[in-house]
């Protein structure tokens, strides 16, 4: 049989939709459906399967993780960050989820004809800066332009590789029941950050992203020798739609407690004025970590060193597959991917 | 927060719960009427704080749900017009039209932007003199405002670019039909309190007194819709059919009378076609005299095509209160957000929707 014939495209999407939406680039439902019905089944092996942030590598008696990450933020400079630290950071960042220290990267850029050139300078001295901080090496490129109207001023791709200097498997399918959830600080100012600023809307103090790489904070927990079940980045999804991957991933149930959140009240403000949940709402330096009970005083006394907002939400629990939250009034509910990206309602 | 975590205090809430239990004889079938007190129900599981002799009904208070199949379609028509750029709120560009959505249109070209308010869409205007900028003017009562001020600064300001698809629905006559059907079986009414902030509920008062049936004006904390939800059973309990008003600390009985004025001016009550409930008498706005020039659909010559619903959809008689999501044998099967096969799964405010997201 050919690779052709062996390939069955099964379309995620309702009939009518024959192309790509923006929906499908959200962190929902839709890209999650794309990713397995599309992609998965077409490039199949054993470390695409892993359907982690980075992909763990065995070389030699080396392991690496090994990532790759586009951006195509608007607008490209917001309070907090720019294209050139969040390509860094996030590429960063989904090394150190995989429990590595990251080490190199490439860069790779895709141009608009008419781009600034001192906006390209702004952005290149950015990533500089970035990898700096994070300790990692940018050792590789590429560039290319494209036409007038081809793209949107700059695209920028990051891979990175880091090295995994542990024994843990630190994915989804090492989670155990009633491991601790603790997430790194409060979430949703990315989004909502990007927002304000790509729709002039102006808030009573700025929004600031969260943006930033967390290597150094995921380093000293596997220096401190805690036993790490799992991490995750918290990006497009935000926290509810990471923990719904990680729960579906590990066949478990993990039960969270809304109040418990740490939610800017700048964020929450505006979440609750556009009609936005902010446990969807997008991050760009925070994380989850699962790890057993035994451990959990001590990665929040380590957590709370770089955020003090850091804080348990929540638990692995023994039955059912998947998030459930429970509500201010202490009624559980189950929490579902959305379908693509948040829309600010009407009214 | 001010004036959120007040509302969402556990202890207040469950004091209501027991007052409500404490207080409630008969068995009492209640109809929140807004979308954004559906939600909320579902969301922080009020519902579970209730007695099982209460039945909350989801009412026909979403408007992304509610608006025809029809206007969206002509929507998609204006919208894939190159000298347009089509303007609307977030929740509308994924509602499926009978063939495919505003986000569809986006992907293959055509230039719909979300804005936040119909004045940012005729900012949009002055700025590209060039294009025609058309905002999707749909909602309750609540949007409405804002939707005529776009219009009348538009005619004042002489923005001959601008123009609004207009598709306005209003409460009071939705409630009547629900009332007027057989099937009724309604016994009292949260009323919206967004809806009522702008137009009072005065009107309200006739309907109360005609139909025998309590009202409250609630908000959409946890704690407004409990109490909201008390005030009715007390009511019920004893006999009585008034309007309350739950959420005093917004609406007053005359409502937003400057924003009711600018309505009138711009806007003139006709009958509107809802989707899942047909036409309903007097129960939309279309532009009125010198402002129809600013009407999208006069403007741009576009075919209107009557669709059926999909058949086996069960989303009119959700809202009219006589079924539940879970009543429906497509719900969460063949019925999902992805793949919407009626009103009420379309929008997250949408019942279907609520349910899919929080409860399945």
């Amino acid at each position: 049989m050919d690779d052709k014939q062996r390939f069955t495209w099964q379309c995620p999407a309702p009939q009518q939709q024959s192309k790509i939406s923006m929906a499908h680039g959200g962190g929902g439902k839709l890209m999650h459906d794309l990713i397995h019905n599309a992609f998965i089944p077409a490039w199949d092996n054993p470390i695409l399967q892993q359907n982690s942030d980075s992909a763990a590598l065995g070389v030699g008696k080396t392991k690496l993780a090994f990532t790759t990450d586009s951006y195509v933020v608007q607008p490209l400079f917001f309070p907090g960050g720019d294209i050139g630290s969040l390509a860094v950071n996030g590429t960063v960042n989904d090394l150190a989820v995989r429990g590595a220290r990251p080490l190199y990267l490439s860069v790779a850029m895709i141009l608009e004809e008419g781009l600034e050139v001192e906006t390209l300078f702004q952005i290149v001295e950015s990533m500089r800066k970035a990898a700096n901080d994070a300790n990692v090496q940018i050792v590789t490129g590429d560039t290319k332009v494209v036409d007038k109207g081809s793209g949107d001023g700059i695209f920028v791709n990051t891979s990175g590789i880091g090295i995994i200097e542990n024994d843990l498997d630190v994915a989804p399918k090492s989670i155990c029941d009633k491991d601790v959830i603790i997430v790194s600080g409060d979430v949703g100012r990315h989004g909502i950050a990007i927002m304000a600023v790509r729709e002039g809307l102006r808030f009573e103090s700025t929004i600031v992203s969260d943006c930033a790489a967390f290597a150094n904070v995921t380093q000293q927990l596997l220096e401190a020798s805690i036993e790490i079940h799992c991490m995750r980045d918290l990006t497009r999804g935000g926290l509810a739609t990471a923990l719904i991957e990680i729960a579906q991933a590990a066949n478990k149930g993990i039960h969270i407690t809304e109040t418990s959140v740490p939610v800017d009240e700048g964020v929450r403000g505006a979440c609750e004025i556009l009609g936005l949940d902010p446990l969807y709402t997008a991050n760009e330096g925070r994380f989850v970590c699962i790890v057993p009970q035994k451990d959990a005083q001590h990665t929040l006394q380590i957590l709370q060193q770089y955020n003090e907002r850091a804080c348990v939400i929540g638990e692995v629990e023994e039955d059912g597959c998947g998030l459930q939250i429970s509500s201010c009034l202490g009624v559980k509910r189950i929490a579902r991917m959305l379908s693509g990206t948040q829309l600010p309602r009407i009214c | 927060m001010k004036y959120i975590d007040e509302y969402r205090k556990r202890e207040i809430a469950l004091k209501y719960s027991e007052e409500i239990q404490r207080i409630t004889r008969g068995n009492w079938t209640i109809m929140e009427v807004c979308g954004g007190q559906t939600h909320a129900i579902v969301k922080f599981g009020i519902d579970h704080l209730l007695p099982s002799n209460i039945t909350l009904l989801h009412g026909p208070g979403c408007p992304v749900c509610v608006t025809p199949i029809e206007i969206i379609d002509v929507a998609l028509q204006i919208a894939a017009l190159p000298e347009v750029i089509f303007c609307s709120f977030g929740d509308m560009l994924r509602v499926p039209g009978s063939r495919e959505d505003l986000l569809a249109i986006k992907a293959q070209g055509g230039d719909v932007r979300i804005v936040y308010s119909p004045l940012d869409a005729l900012e949009m205007a002055k700025k590209y003199r060039d294009k025609q900028v058309v905002f999707f003017a749909i909602g309750f009562e609540t949007t409405a405002p804002a939707n005529a001020m776009a219009v009348y600064q538009a005619h004042r300001q002489n923005i001959e670019n601008f123009s609004l698809l207009v598709s306005h629905v209003l409460v009071p006559p939705a409630m009547k039909a629900i009332l007027d059907a057989q099937e009724s079986n309604v016994d009292g009414f949260l009323a919206a309190g967004h809806v009522c902030t702008v137009m009072g509920y005065e009107e309200y008062e006739d309907i109360a007194q005609n139909y025998e049936v309590p009202i409250v004006v609630t908000g959409f904390e946890p704690v407004d819709i409990l109490q909201g939800i008390y005030m009715c059973i007390l009511q019920l309990e004893k006999r009585q059919h008034k309007v309350e008003n739950q959420y005093s600390r917004v609406v007053k009985r005359e409502g937003n009378t400057t924003a009711q004025k600018l309505m009138e001016e711009v806007f003139a009550v006709v009958p509107q076609k809802w989707r899942g409930m047909d036409v309903i008498a007097q129960s939309g706005f279309d532009l009125r005299g010198k402002y129809q020039t600013f009407c999208a659909r006069r403007r741009f010559a576009v075919e209107e095509i009557t669709v059926q619903e999909s058949t086996p959809c069960i989303s009119g008689e959700i809202l009219r209160g006589v079924k539940k999501p879970c009543d429906c044998p497509l719900f969460a099967k063949q019925c999902s957000p992805e793949n919407p096969l009626g009103a009420t799964m379309v929008s997250s405010e949408g019942a279907c929707a609520a349910y899919y997201q929080y409860r399945h």
